[in-house]
């Protein structure tokens, strides 16, 4: 079983994977990688399943060193990673020969970076899921972000076998299709359906809401994007008894400026949620960096189901071409 | 396509109303209209208010009823459930189901809950050492309450206290009811960091934070005991619907236990 030694951890540099639903009834919410897409499409490049663990960095990535060597890839923003100094192109894998090393800057274009590894990163599941859960100190690699000295195991993927289904995979080049490619290109303006508390608003603030930029916060995080613009008030009975909160939902505290809660929200809340990120536009939150502009776009329900049927589509059918390596 | 939620009405005397939350994401109220017109909160936050006077009792015992009919009889392709006071979110795969249709099989769940037994509810005490550097708001809360600090924790410890949920953060329990005489609003501003196991009022309820996370609620004291724990069988100390006592216990204790529950 190969491994990774950490040599820089980057900025904060956690294992992800698509999370642990279900532990609601806990307090614990699912945690996962939180640009999810560029996980999944990165695994399938590498020939994982899309749920395996990665390591997920954001804005400066680290320094790996694979002494027995890899199939690996960079997925998501281009964190300017190369391989003993040659650089390595976003979504595509490459091969890391024994003592070779991976070393990434700070980003230049989004948030997170993922680097998956053909097998995965293998860390002790938590309730079934090796997403690190940061709060609560839970998951991943010892329940924290990652650490020099650091070495993390790589997982031994069942189709690891010489002259088997993956020495074939491995022979050809593998990219996403530009349907794909188009999913994944950053997107500033979230589309968002109404939150269960959106006629508590009144009608002047819900067309502030939704004709304004907002600034992502630099204390945005895992847990929340903090936003910064025209304050939005709720009606004058803004006052609510806690209820379970969904990802993406958009909450206003009495300050008015809206928090997005996110992969590592909190699981139930008691500010109004004036709206709610599309679920086909989840990944894209992921990807903000703090004061990127972002603006909303309402869509209704059936609109939002479709955005995000097509997008499935489209990731399941033609994602990924295929030609012969090198 | 487009899903309106249904107007309030009763399915088989259950009084719930569903509403979307986000496109993967269903909301069911219980008994609502009980409590959405009482008077506004005189404290000024919304946990000010009687927690009886914001939902009953029986909204609660119909969510955890709801809950658990969920978790013996699991509906395909739901994916999580968030129970709180009167309510709960469901969120589910929106790529298998549309909310007109989760609603469907969710309204002949209801139609069930009569003959939901609830399990025994569990005693659970909670060891806590008040006041001091454990509990920085204990002197503050006795001035806003005109008594003793000795009276406070007497109070604090008088009552057997309801988990209505768990939320906010793994193992967070919200435990009502407080006694009226403590009952205080939450701090104007809310602390960065809050000590693990710290115990905290905030209007009527009451509970302990489980991780050091920012926090509004006004500390009493603190319990040695670990509240959620990877290791433990069921993770968190508390469930929903055990019933929660509190033992005033002194410093020496609370090391000797600290030490013996780490």
């Amino acid at each position: 079983m190969g491994v990774i030694q950490v040599l820089e951890p980057g900025l904060f540099t956690t294992v992800q994977d698509l999370g642990r639903e279900g532990y609601g009834p806990l307090g614990v919410s699912p945690s996962g990688a939180a640009d999810a897409l560029s996980l999944r499409m990165g695994n399938r490049l590498v020939g994982n399943a899309e749920g395996e663990a990665g390591l997920e960095m954001t804005l400066l990535g680290g320094t790996f060193a694979f002494p027995d060597g890899a199939f690996l890839i960079m997925a998501g923003s281009d964190f300017g990673a190369t391989l003993d100094g040659k650089p390595v192109e976003l979504w595509r894998a490459v091969e890391a020969k024994p003592g070779q090393v991976l070393r990434m800057g700070p980003t230049r274009a989004g948030a997170r970076c993922y680097l998956c590894v053909h097998g995965g990163i293998a860390s002790e599941l938590f309730l079934g899921s090796a997403a690190t859960h940061i709060l609560s100190g839970l998951g991943g690699h010892n329940g924290r972000a990652l650490q020099k000295g650091d070495v993390l195991k790589i997982g031994t993927h069942r189709w690891k076998r010489a002259g088997g289904w993956f020495a074939s995979f491995r022979k050809r080049e593998w990219m996403l299709s530009p349907r794909v490619m188009k999913i994944l290109e950053p997107r500033k303006v979230l589309r968002v359906t109404d939150g269960p508390q959106s006629d508590w608003f009144a009608e002047g603030s819900k067309e502030v809401f939704h004709a304004s930029g907002y600034r992502v916060a630099e204390d945005s995080n895992r847990m929340g994007i903090r936003l910064q613009g025209p304050a939005i008030q709720a009606s004058a009975s803004g006052e609510m008894i806690s209820e379970g909160v969904a990802l993406g939902a958009i909450q206003v505290p009495e300050g008015g400026m809206p928090i997005i809660l996110f992969v590592e929200q909190q699981t139930t809340g008691g500010y109004p949620k004036i709206a709610n990120v599309i679920s086909a536009d989840l990944h894209h939150l992921g990807q903000l960096r703090p004061r990127d502009e972002i603006r909303f776009e309402r869509v209704d329900l059936g609109h939002a189901r479709g955005l995000l049927r097509i997008q499935e589509m489209q990731l399941a059918g033609d994602s990924w071409h295929r030609g012969q390596r090198g | 396509m487009r899903y309106t939620f249904a107007a309030m009405d009763s399915a088989a005397g259950t009084n719930a109303r569903f509403q979307f939350a986000s496109d993967q994401s269903l909301l069911i109220y219980f008994d609502e209209q009980v409590w959405q017109h009482r008077s506004p909160d005189p404290v000024g936050t919304g946990a000010g208010r009687s927690l009886q006077k914001q939902f009953t009792l029986e909204a609660n015992e119909n969510v955890r009823k709801l809950l658990r009919l969920l978790e013996l009889e699991p509906v395909a392709g739901v994916r999580n459930l968030h129970p709180a006071y009167c309510s709960l979110l469901i969120k589910f795969d929106a790529l298998r189901m549309r909310h007109d249709e989760l609603e469907a099989i969710l309204r002949k769940y209801l139609e069930r809950l009569k003959e939901v037994r609830l399990p025994e509810p569990r005693r659970v005490e909670i060891a806590v050492c008040y006041g001091g550097e454990f509990g920085p708001d204990l002197a503050e809360v006795c001035t806003m309450r005109g008594m003793t600090e000795a009276q406070a924790i007497e109070l604090h410890a008088s009552v057997e206290y309801l988990v209505y949920f768990l939320g906010f953060v793994p193992g967070f329990a919200y435990l009502g009811e407080l006694p009226k005489e403590l009952v205080t609003p939450r701090l104007a501003a809310p602390r960065r960091r809050v000590p693990v196991g710290s115990v905290g009022i905030a209007g009527n309820q009451t509970g302990v934070y489980p991780f050091a996370t920012p926090g509004g609620w006004r500390l009493l004291g603190r319990t040695p005991l670990r509240m959620f724990r990877a290791d433990r069988d069921g993770l968190s100390l508390l469930s929903i619907g055990d019933c929660v006592r509190f033992t005033p216990i002194d410093a020496e204790r609370f090391a000797v236990l600290e030490k013996q529950w780490a």
